[in-house]
């Protein structure tokens, strides 16, 4: 990137490469957006399994987050 | 040093949806209750309801476990992903340490991803929201909260490439009132939904959203305070060398 080659002044942190976080950033990221998915719409506006069982049961939280719940 | 930041950032993330989980079980819950009661006393009343009621998962479940394991999975969710976009941003929005930057960052985070999108389409309680309109709903919330994030982003770039020239007290009150005003013309251009039943009692509805906005506001001021001090020992172990316990760390 090139924040690499501005100059900094001495007190500021010396920031994480990019490279170093990209690949955290897909696979984890990937994965976290996943489990956001689960508690906030699945079997709601789209549902990867038929039924209603992980909708009913995150219920009350899907709710309280603020999600559209049905 | 990203995998031991997204650790720490899930552990955070654990302790934030069991403070989330029970200040959602005293002021939400009680809500809940009123809202399906309301529900239940139109099905009785032969009103079109929603859905069918056949109880597949019990209200026991769903307000104890049920209600932990969604406020919980989303706690540790948001953890890891705040702690990416923290790796991502120390060093990089300006001279702040860890705790400064886990602090700022959840500001930012809670007015981004929280407080805008709920300005528009707020949390309901169960009985409110038409089942038939729920796709367009969920697109129009997530389409909101990816404008909000979007600008928020672009906020931080504007402030951070001012500041060289402006100074940061200029700088950041000028991105701060370029954010609004492109939140207020989404809000403004995106279409209103409003699905509130007219008798539903307006007390439960405002106690409800206040409620929903209570557990966002500790899951994030979890992240920025306790988030802080993981970080502190990540990034920084020379300035606090193994700290003897007995010693306060003046390190802060």
């Amino acid at each position: 990137m090139a924040q690499a080659a501005v100059p900094r002044p001495a007190a500021t942190p010396i920031a994480i490469p990019v490279r170093a976080i990209v690949p955290w950033a897909a696979f984890a990221g990937a994965f976290l957006l996943f489990l956001i998915y689960f508690v906030a719409s699945e079997q709601g506006a789209v549902a990867l399994f038929s039924g209603t069982g992980v909708h009913e049961f995150v219920h009350d939280g899907r709710h309280l987050l603020g999600f559209p719940c049905h | 040093m990203v995998r031991n930041l997204l650790i720490r950032g899930m552990l955070t993330g654990v302790l934030a949806g069991a403070l989330a989980w029970v200040f959602a079980w005293v002021f939400g819950e009680p809500q809940i209750r009123d809202a399906i009661a309301f529900e239940e006393h139109g099905h009785e009343a032969g009103a079109a309801g929603d859905h069918p009621e056949e109880e597949v998962v019990s209200r026991g479940v769903q307000s104890t476990i049920g209600m932990l394991t969604g406020v919980g999975v989303y706690g540790i969710a948001i953890g890891g992903l705040f702690a990416l976009v923290f790796a991502f941003a120390y060093g990089r929005i300006g001279p702040f340490r860890p705790r400064a930057t886990a602090g700022l960052l959840a500001l930012l985070g809670f007015v981004a991803v929280i407080v805008v999108p709920f300005l528009k389409y707020p949390a309901n309680p169960p009985a409110v929201g038409d089942s038939d309109t729920i796709g367009r709903r969920t697109a129009l919330y997530f389409g909101m909260l990816a404008l909000s994030v979007l600008f928020a982003a672009a906020a931080v770039i504007l402030a951070r490439r001012l500041t060289d020239r402006l100074g940061a007290w200029n700088a950041v009150p000028v991105a701060v009132g370029g954010f609004l005003v492109a939140v207020g013309i989404a809000m403004w251009a995106m279409p209103t939904v409003n699905e509130v039943p007219a008798e539903f009692s307006a007390t439960v509805l405002w106690r409800f959203r206040v409620a929903s906005l209570g557990v966002h506001a500790i899951i994030w001021t979890t992240f920025g305070l306790v988030f802080g001090l993981f970080a502190e020992r990540v990034l920084r172990p020379a300035a606090n060398p193994r700290p003897d316990p007995r010693i306060p760390a003046a390190a802060g």
